[in-house]
């Protein structure tokens, strides 16, 4: 027997799906330590089955993200604007995206880092990955910004926690920078192709740390309405 | 008149058979819409829900159901169009609740919530302006009615909008929420007291005998506030948070204090729902008692028969204890992203229109107050997310029974006057 209710008018709520996907998108991500780990040693094999779980962890993050979109028709009514969820969402996808991409990358060519670069490298993945671990913080705290409907003192926190993403992507830019500095100093030694990849390579780790970055203004945004 | 003289007792057992089962109907599927929200934040479970709601639904029914069900026996029809064929009043009266009885068996089958409210509206409307002629309509009062469909959805969505926007000032954005909780939500707690016990003070012992002097009223009904106010604060004492709780689980803690106060909200959703909803199947029952009882004198100022309400009161209550737990429990199972805090302003504000518009006698119908309030503390970004269509296809519902219950009740109107009167 069909109920006689009117609960049906309360939809699915948008924000545990964007907290569950985000945290996912963070431990796919987070996967790339123990994969550059791997790289650093050149065990093939370790790093060939570390970039296999990136990967899946990327296609479970894909599943939520669809799941999210069917499950927002243009009927819904939701504090925040449905437009700026959607983009949220892309957003967040993105990081793990680039992590698949990064950790294929090296894996597809087998790219060796050279020694000299490790412990900059991993200085610098760390650091992007803080911004993506800030990003994740930032989006866990849409439970707490609903209870107290969209303003007052969590607004404030959330921004504060935002300005922090802010300026630990200030600090990736730094590194980044004096990562390709150490990697010019090399370049003559090494065979010119890597030498590409690599710049390549800095880059999209960097870009983990802007996306994480462009999630918090995202979200500004969304106080912002 | 020799047919009411000779079948009245025949007309009155099919009269209470049929409003009894339409309390029944009320109890057993309407309810669901009035401790639904209460079961879905997971602030009652569904064994509380039950004995909540039997108890206060039929507090309400009996102790306030008065007023509306004057208005339905007497208010909708001019009275004066049927001193010379009693019995023709008496038969639409039965084939109104024949005919509302039947549209909502149909709708809950087809899952639509519809109001029991409108369909009986609908059907008293319908018999009157076809059966009879249209002008044995008190059309100016429907139109009131009617009117006070579009009107309370507002006022109670304001009202909702304005209790959640207090509790965000005064609880969730302060230092320190759980303190504020504690604070603020006994005070809550007190103005649903307030609410229930001044309506049914004022409005409605009168339908049970008692008369309580206006001033007097006033005072019986803050010593009550505060009865239950200091309670409440008792109660909430008694609440544990994990000291280790760090600022992140804090709001879960609030919840808990709001959960509390839902089950006095509850109560009093369950006491408004009685006291306007019982009308819809005692009312009709009442006009065919008084007009049989007095031979078929019309417009008589007669009391209401004492055993009316605590039939409807009855008849709802059976209907809680025979399906109610399945049907919470269907309700209870869907929906997981409403807090005690957003179904407490929903709750407080929808019980208190509907319990203020009882004591006016106006029938309105509690699902659609519950939709504006909901819709309100939606406005004030409270709520996660709304589904417009649904709420489209609820208001669409309402609009169909109207028509749908008025044509049910035309048909069996004229198949009970075959009957009787060939």
């Amino acid at each position: 027997m069909p109920i006689n209710s009117f609960l049906g008018v309360f939809a699915k709520s948008p924000l545990k799906p964007l907290e569950d996907h985000i945290n996912l998108v963070h431990k796919c991500s987070q996967g790339l330590l123990p994969f550059f780990k791997a790289v650093y040693i050149q065990d093939w094999k370790v790093a060939s089955e570390l970039q296999h779980h990136i990967s899946m962890l990327e296609k479970q993050a894909d599943v939520i993200k669809r799941e999210l979109r069917i499950s927002l028709p243009t009927g819904i009514f939701m504090p925040i604007q449905r437009q700026d969820v959607l983009d949220l969402l892309t957003q967040q996808d993105k990081i793990a995206n680039k992590a698949k991409d990064i950790s294929g990358r090296i894996l597809g060519r087998q790219l060796v880092i050279p020694d000299e670069l490790h412990v900059p490298f991993m200085e610098y993945l760390k650091r992007c990955l803080d911004a993506t671990n800030q990003a994740k913080k930032v989006i866990n705290e849409l439970d707490d910004l609903l209870e107290t409907g969209f303003r007052g003192r969590e607004v404030r926190l959330v921004e504060d926690m935002i300005e922090r993403l802010d300026s630990i992507e200030d600090d990736t830019d730094v590194l980044q920078i004096s990562l390709r500095r150490n990697l010019l100093a090399l370049e003559k030694n090494l065979n010119p192709v890597d030498v590409m990849f690599l710049y390549n390579i800095i880059e999209w780790v960097g870009e983990l740390a802007d996306i994480s970055e462009r999630v918090g203004s995202r979200l500004e945004l969304m106080l912002a309405n | 008149m020799d047919i009411i003289n000779s079948y009245g007792f025949v007309l009155i057992v099919i009269a209470a058979s049929v409003g009894f089962l339409m309390a029944w109907g009320i109890g057993a599927n309407d309810v669901a819409n009035a401790m639904g929200t209460s079961v879905g934040s997971k602030a009652l479970t569904i064994k509380q829900a039950i004995f909540i709601a039997m108890i206060f639904e039929f507090a309400g029914a009996y102790l306030a159901g008065g007023e509306v069900t004057s208005t339905i026996r007497k208010g909708i029809i001019d009275s004066a169009y049927f001193v010379d064929t009693p019995e023709l009043l008496v038969f639409g009266m039965i084939s109104a609740l024949f005919a509302a009885g039947i549209w909502l068996a149909f709708a809950s089958y087809l899952g639509w919530p519809v109001s029991t409210t409108h369909s009986i509206i609908g059907a008293i409307v319908g018999f009157a302006a076809v059966g009879v002629s249209s002008d044995a309509v008190e059309w100016a009062k429907v139109g009131g009615i009617v009117g006070s469909w579009i009107i309370t959805p507002a006022i109670s969505g304001f009202i909702a909008y304005l209790i959640f926007q207090s509790a965000q000032k005064l609880i969730f954005d302060t230092d320190n929420p759980f303190e504020s909780a504690k604070r603020y939500v006994p005070f809550y707690m007190a103005f649903a007291g307030f609410v229930m016990a001044l309506v049914t003070i004022k409005k409605g012992l009168k339908h049970v005998g008692f008369n309580i002097p206006a001033d007097q009223g006033y005072f019986i009904a803050i010593g009550i506030a505060v009865l239950v106010g200091i309670a409440g604060r008792l109660y909430i004492r008694r609440i544990k948070i994990d000291p280790a709780a760090k600022k992140e689980a804090q709001f879960a803690n609030v919840e808990k204090v709001f959960a509390v106060l839902m089950i006095v909200t509850a109560c009093c959703m369950a006491f408004a729902h009685g006291s306007n909803d019982v009308a819809n199947a005692i009312g009709p029952l009442a006009a065919v008692v008084s007009i049989v009882e007095s031979g078929g004198q019309i417009g008589a100022k007669s009391a209401l028969a004492w055993w009316i309400l605590p039939l409807g009161g009855i008849g709802i209550v059976a209907g809680l204890a025979l399906f109610g737990h399945r049907v919470i429990k269907t309700i209870g199972n869907g929906i997981t992203h409403l807090t005690p805090s957003r179904g407490f302003a929903a709750e407080l504000a929808a019980a208190s229109t509907v319990v203020i518009a009882s004591g006016s006698g106006l029938p309105i119908s509690t699902t659609q107050t519950l939709v504006g309030a909901v819709l309100g503390v939606g406005m004030a970004r409270g709520i996660a997310a709304i589904n417009l269509g649904v709420v489209r296809n609820i208001v669409v519902s309402w609009v169909v029974t109207l028509p749908a219950g008025a044509g049910l009740s035309i048909i069996f109107f004229f198949m009970i006057k075959g009957i009787f009167a060939p």
